[in-house]
C-alpha cells in the first residue's frame, strides 16, 4: 500500500466559495442574481410568528370552558392591545364587572371551549439573513434565500464558538508557534479579526472583548479556558450560537499547538483584507467546521488554482503529517514507511500504522492518529 | 427484490447491511456444513450526505468489499444485487437496518409526566427513536416555554398521548393546542407534513382532530394508557415504525431506492438490536441486559420476566449524549473528572487530560496508542456505561408493553413508578456491543468495564458482540429466526464468562465475604475464601462448565437470600469465572495511594493490562 487516506481540513489560497443563505421560514429574497453584496447586506427577510401567550380565561372568570364564547369580547383573529379586556363577566345587572385583560399587544389565535384557554400571539418578528461574505449573488431560491459566490482564501478551522462575524484581518503573532499576546491587542483592533499563532488564552480573549474585537483565530485553546469563556463545560461539539460577544476559531485543536505553517502564511498574506468568520462547529454526521473566508476584491483575485489536492487525503512516503494524539500530539514529521500489515502498539491495539520521522527520530504511529498537512 | 416471497429454507445466502451515521457495515451469511454462518464482512462510508446524497452508494460499496474478499459475485454490471443465489454468484435476499441521518427523532407528549408522558416515552424509545423532549401538562414549564420548545425542535414525528379512556380531555386538548400553535416543521423539511400520532384518551380524538388535522399529518391509534393500570404500547410502536419507513426514511436521500432493494422492511438500527435482545431472552428464558456503546450515543435494552406476567417486559433507552468519541467530553462533564479518574491507577495531570479528551471529541477517529491513554478511555467508558444504565433503570419501571396490570396506588405513587424492573440480582446475562467493548485489546478489559459500570449481583453471564452484527441479526430474525439464532451463537456472541458477586458490605477490606468451592471439568477443585475488596479469576474456557458451591458470609447474598448457601452451574468464556468480592454497591479505597494499590491488585488478578517494558513503551 503506497498511500493511505486521512482526514484533512480544507486550506486553500484561492478558491471559489459558495455560501447558501436561507431563511428559517419562507419569506422574500431581496437581491437578484448578479448583484454584488457585502457581508452585512441583507439578502432575504421574513417574519417569524410571534410568541404565544396563554390566558386561562375560565379560571379567571370562574366559568366553565363550555361557556367561554359567551364571555369573550374578542374573537379569533382580532387584534388586541396590552391591558385591553379580552373577556368579561358581569353580575348584579352590570354592577359587578370582572375583566380579563390581554397581557400583550397582538392577536387572538385560539379560543378553546375544552380547556378554557385563550392563546394570544405577539406581532411577527422580523428575521433577516445577511450575505456573510462579500461576493456576488449567483442563485436565488425564491422565497427561501440566495447563494453567494466569492473567490477567496478559504481555511477550515477544527473548532470554534460564537456567531458569524466579519472584519479586517490583523495578524498579531510573528510566528505560527507564538501564542496570542493579550498585550498586543488594543483599541485599534475594534471590529477586526485578530490572528494569534499557537494559543488563544482566556486572557487574550477577554482583552479582545474589552476592545470590541469581532473575532479571534489561533492554533489552539485550553479546555479550561473554553470552560471559563462559556461558563460551562462543553459536552458535545455543536456550537455557533454562543452569546459570548466574540467569535473564537482554532485551527488545530485543544492545548498549545502551533498553527499549521501554511494556514498562518496564508492569513499573513491576506492581512488587512476583509474576512468573514464563523464559529459554527458540528462534529457529528453532517459535519460542519468553522470557517475563515477572506474574499479577494473583484479584479484582484489571482487565478483560481485548485491547490487542494493534498487535502483530498492521499498520504504517501514523504508526505508531511501532524500527530493528533498522544504521545506525539502536535508534532510534525515526514512519512518514511507505510507498512501494510497490522502492528501491535503499546496499548496492545492492533492497527495499521505509519512510520514518521521527526527531526531524525523515527516513531511508529497509528494511521488514525495522524493528519496530512501542507507546507 | 422487494415483495418477493421466499421460503426460509430457500434462503442460503444472505447479505445484510446496517447504514450507520458514519459507516455502512455489510455482512454475508452462508450455509456452511449445514449451519448458517457469517462468513465475510465489508464496510464503507455512509453516503447520505453531500456530495453523494444517496445511501445506496455506500451500501453497494460495502457489498463490493464483500465481493472482493469472498470472490462471490453479488452485484451485476448495473450495480444491482443478483438474486437468487447460484454457485459463487448472487444472494437469496438482501436486508438492512438504518440509523443514518441521525436516526428517528421524536417529540413525545402526555398529560401527566410520570404516567401517560412516561408511557409515551417508553413507546417511542421501544420503536427505536431518540426522544428529543417529553412534554407534559405538569412538567413545570410555562405554556409559552412549551410552545417555544416545540417550535425550536424539528422532530421527525410527534407522539401525543394523555388521559386514560374516559379520563381527562382538557389536558390532552391543551397539549394539542400548544402543538398547533407551535406548528413545528419536520426535520427533513421539504414538501411533507409533520406526522403526529395521537394515542391518548379516545374521548378527545375529535377535538385533537379539529386542532391538528389541517396542519399536520394526523394518525389516530389506540390509547397507549387506556386505564391507569394498563399500558398498551404496541399499536403506537407499530405506527411509529410504519411512519418511519413511509414518511421519514422516504425523505432521506436514496432511501426509496434502498427500500426497493430489500427483501424485508428496513428497521431502525436500535429496534433491530432490541428485537435481537428479546429473541435471546425468549430462546434462553433468561433476564437480559444489552448495551450498545457508540461514538455519540449509548443504547441500553433489557428484557425481564416479571411475576404474574406471561411475557418478559422489554425496555429500551438511549442516552443521546453518552458515547466514546463525539460525546466523550460530555461523559467527562457529566460524571466529573474525579469519578473518571477513580478507575485509573496512576497520577495524571488534569489540564492536559482535559485537552486530550476535547481533542478526541473534535477528532473522533483517533486510537489510544499508549497504555495510559487506553486506561483513561476505558475509565470514561465505565462512566458512560454507568450513566446510561442509570437512565435506563429510571425508565424501565413497572409497566409492560401489552396489558400489564398494576395497582392504582403503585401507578399513582412516584415510588411505584421509580421501582426499576432491572434487578441486578435477577439479571442472568449481559451482552455488550460497540467499539470500546467489542474491540478492547484484551477480553478481560471488556468484562471488567461491564462489571465496574453495571455492578451485577449474584451470578451473571457476560458476553460481547464480536463485530457489531446484532442489528443485522435482529432484522434477519423477523424473516428467518433459525438463521439468526445460529449466526448469533456461532459468530456473533463471544462469551466472556460468569461473574459471581455477593451483594452486601463488610466493615473492613479483607474480611471474608464468601466461601467457595469450584468443581472444574476434569475433576480439579478450587476452594477458598473471597475477601471483601478482592477479585479472583479462575480460567474456564468457552465450552466448559463448572459447578460452584457458594456460602456467603453474614451480610452477603449471592441470590438465595442473605447468608444462604447456593450451588450453581456456571459456563466459561474468554475470561472465565470471576469472583467479585468488591461489595455491592462496589466500594473502593478513598485514600489515593491505597486506591492505586487496590486497583493494581484488581487489574493484576484479571490480567487486565500488560506490564510495560522499555521495549514495549511508545
Amino acid at each position: 500500500m503506497a498511500h493511505a487516506y486521512t482526514p484533512g481540513l480544507r486550506v486553500a489560497r484561492c478558491t471559489r466559495v459558495r455560501k447558501r443563505r436561507v431563511l428559517p421560514l419562507e419569506g422574500t429574497v431581496t437581491r437578484a442574481v448578479g448583484d454584488r453584496v457585502a457581508a452585512d447586506d441583507v439578502v432575504a427577510e421574513t417574519h417569524l410568528p410571534g410568541d404565544v401567550h396563554s390566558v386561562n380565561v375560565v379560571n379567571r372568570l370562574g366559568i366553565s370552558p363550555g361557556e367561554i364564547e359567551r364571555y369573550m369580547c374578542k374573537r379569533e383573529g382580532d387584534p388586541v392591545r396590552k391591558g385591553e379586556p379580552i373577556a368579561r363577566s358581569t353580575a348584579l345587572f352590570g354592577l359587578l364587572k370582572n375583566e380579563v385583560p390581554s397581557p400583550i399587544d397582538g392577536t387572538v389565535e385560539n379560543v378553546s371551549s375544552v380547556t378554557g384557554q385563550v392563546l394570544l400571539r405577539t406581532a411577527p418578528k422580523p428575521v433577516q439573513v445577511r450575505a456573510f461574505v462579500d461576493g456576488t449573488v449567483v442563485e436565488v431560491e425564491p422565497g427561501e434565500g440566495a447563494v453567494i459566490e466569492t473567490v477567496a482564501t478559504f481555511v477550515q478551522g477544527i473548532f470554534g464558538v460564537g456567531r458569524e462575524t466579519w472584519g479586517e484581518l490583523a495578524v498579531l503573532a510573528r510566528a505560527p508557534d507564538e501564542p496570542l499576546d493579550p498585550a498586543a491587542i488594543g483599541p485599534e483592533h475594534a471590529g477586526k479579526l485578530v490572528v494569534g499563532g499557537a494559543l488563544v488564552s482566556y486572557e487574550a480573549i477577554e482583552r479582545a472583548r474589552e476592545h470590541k474585537v469581532a473575532g479571534v483565530i489561533g492554533g489552539g485553546i485550553h479546555d479550561a479556558d473554553l470552560k471559563r469563556l462559556l461558563g460551562y463545560d462543553l459536552g458535545v461539539a455543536i456550537t455557533g450560537h454562543e452569546p459570548i460577544g466574540i467569535t473564537v476559531v482554532v485551527t488545530e485543536g485543544f492545548g498549545q499547538i502551533a498553527m499549521a505553517e501554511r494556514t498562518f502564511g496564508l492569513l499573513r498574506e491576506r492581512e488587512g483584507a476583509r474576512a468573514s468568520l464563523s464559529g459554527a462547529t458540528q462534529i457529528r454526521a453532517g459535519v460542519i467546521r468553522p470557517e475563515i473566508i477572506v474574499p479577494y476584491p473583484p479584479g484582484t483575485e489571482p487565478e483560481v488554482a485548485d491547490d487542494e489536492q493534498h487535502e483530498q487525503g492521499v498520504m504517501e512516503i514523504g508526505s508531511i503529517v501532524r500527530c493528533i494524539r498522544r504521545p506525539y500530539f502536535g508534532r510534525i514529521g515526514r512519512v518514511v514507511e507505510l507498512p501494510v500489515e497490522l502492528v501491535q502498539v503499546e496499548s496492545e491495539t492492533r492497527v495499521r500504522v505509519v512510520e514518521v520521522e521527526f527531526d531524525g527520530e523515527r516513531a511508529v504511529v497509528p494511521r488514525a492518529n495522524v493528519e496530512l498537512i501542507e507546507v | 427484490m422487494s415483495g418477493a416471497k421466499i421460503a426460509p429454507d430457500d434462503l442460503r445466502v444472505i447479505v445484510a447491511t446496517d447504514c450507520g451515521s458514519t459507516t455502512t457495515k455489510a455482512i454475508l451469511i452462508e450455509v456452511v456444513d449445514g449451519h448458517y454462518r457469517q462468513t465475510y464482512r465489508g464496510e464503507a462510508p455512509t453516503t447520505v450526505e453531500a456530495p453523494f446524497e444517496d445511501v445506496t452508494i455506500g451500501v453497494l460499496n460495502a457489498i463490493a468489499e464483500i465481493e472482493d474478499l469472498s470472490g462471490r459475485k453479488i452485484l451485476d454490471e448495473q450495480g444491482r444485487i443478483i438474486t437468487p443465489a447460484s454457485e459463487g454468484r448472487g444472494v437469496d435476499i438482501y436486508i438492512s437496518t438504518s440509523s443514518a441521518g441521525g436516526g428517528l427523532q421524536m417529540l413525545v407528549a402526555g398529560a401527566v409526566k410520570t404516567m401517560t408522558a412516561e408511557s409515551a416515552q417508553r413507546a417511542a424509545l421501544g420503536a427505536g427513536a431518540i426522544v428529543m423532549d417529553v412534554l407534559a401538562s405538569n412538567d413545570g414549564r410555562l405554556p409559552h416555554e412549551k410552545i417555544e420548545r416545540i417550535r425550536e425542535l424539528r422532530p421527525d414525528m410527534i407522539l401525543l398521548s394523555g388521559g386514560t379512556d374516559g379520563g381527562t380531555v382538557s389536558h390532552v386538548v391543551e397539549l394539542a393546542e400548544y402543538i398547533a400553535a407551535a406548528n413545528p416543521r419536520p426535520r427533513l423539511g421539504g414538501g411533507y407534513r409533520l406526522p403526529v400520532i395521537y394515542a391518548g384518551n379516545r374521548d378527545a380524538r375529535e377535538q385533537v382532530r379539529k386542532l391538528l388535522a389541517d396542519k399536520m399529518e394526523l394518525f389516530i391509534v389506540d390509547n397507549l394508557r387506556p386505564t391507569l393500570e394498563r399500558e398498551n404500547l404496541w399499536p403506537a410502536r407499530q405506527k411509529i415504525q410504519e411512519l418511519f419507513l413511509e414518511h421519514v426514511m422516504a425523505q432521506a436521500p436514496g432511501y426509496k431506492k434502498l427500500m426497493a432493494m430489500t427483501g424485508a422492511p428496513i428497521m431502525p438500527t436500535p429496534a433491530a438490536m432490541g428485537t435481537m435482545i428479546q429473541t435471546i431472552a425468549e430462546q434462553r428464558q433468561v433476564n437480559v441486559l444489552g448495551v450498545d456503546i457508540g461514538g455519540a450515543t449509548t443504547d441500553v435494552f433489557s428484557s425481564f420476566r416479571v411475576e404474574g406476567v406471561d411475557e418478559p417486559v422489554f425496555n429500551r433507552t438511549v442516552s443521546a449524549n453518552l458515547g466514546m468519541s463525539y460525546s466523550i467530553s460530555n461523559v467527562m462533564a457529566r460524571a466529573g473528572i474525579d469519578n473518571v479518574l477513580r478507575w485509573v491507577a496512576f497520577e495524571t495531570e488534569q489540564a492536559p487530560l482535559r485537552d486530550a479528551i476535547k481533542n478526541k471529541m473534535i477528532r473522533p477517529t483517533t486510537i489510544p496508542q499508549q497504555l495510559e491513554d487506553l486506561q483513561i478511555e476505558q475509565a470514561l467508558a465505565r462512566e458512560a456505561l454507568r450513566g446510561s444504565l442509570e437512565e435506563h433503570r429510571s425508565l424501565a419501571v413497572g409497566l409492560k408493553g401489552v396489558q400489564t396490570e398494576r395497582t392504582i396506588s403503585e401507578a399513582l405513587s412516584q415510588e411505584g413508578s421509580g421501582a426499576s424492573l432491572v434487578d441486578m440480582m435477577r439479571l442472568d446475562l449481559i451482552v455488550g456491543s460497540g467499539g470500546v467493548l467489542s474491540h478492547a485489546p484484551r477480553r478481560a478489559q471488556s468484562m471488567m468495564m461491564m462489571l465496574d459500570a453495571f455492578e451485577p449481583e449474584g451470578v451473571t453471564r457476560l458476553a460481547v458482540d464480536s463485530i457489531f452484527m446484532m442489528p443485522h441479526l435482529g432484522v434477519l430474525s423477523t424473516i428467518h429466526p433459525r438463521a439468526s439464532a445460529e449466526v448469533f451463537e456461532r459468530d456473533c456472541m463471544i462469551p466472556l464468562g460468569t461473574a459471581i458477586a455477593p451483594r452486601g458490605q463488610a466493615r473492613r477490606f479483607g474480611a471474608r465475604c464468601l466461601r467457595y468451592r469450584v468443581e472444574l471439568p476434569g475433576g480439579e477443585v478450587r476452594e477458598g475464601e473471597l475477601a471483601f475488596g478482592d477479585l479472583v479469576r479462575i480460567p474456564l474456557a468457552r465450552e466448559q462448565r463448572a459447578t460452584v458451591h457458594l456460602e456467603p458470609a453474614r451480610g452477603f447474598d449471592v441470590g438465595a437470600g442473605p447468608k444462604k448457601a447456593r450451588t450453581v452451574e456456571v459456563s466459561g468464556g474468554e475470561v472465565g469465572l470471576v469472583l467479585d468480592g468488591r461489595g455491592r454497591p462496589l466500594r473502593m479505597e478513598q485514600d489515593k495511594a491505597k486506591r492505586f494499590a487496590q486497583l493494581s491488585r484488581w487489574y493484576e488478578a484479571m490480567d487486565l493490562y500488560p506490564r510495560l517494558t522499555a521495549a514495549t513503551r511508545s
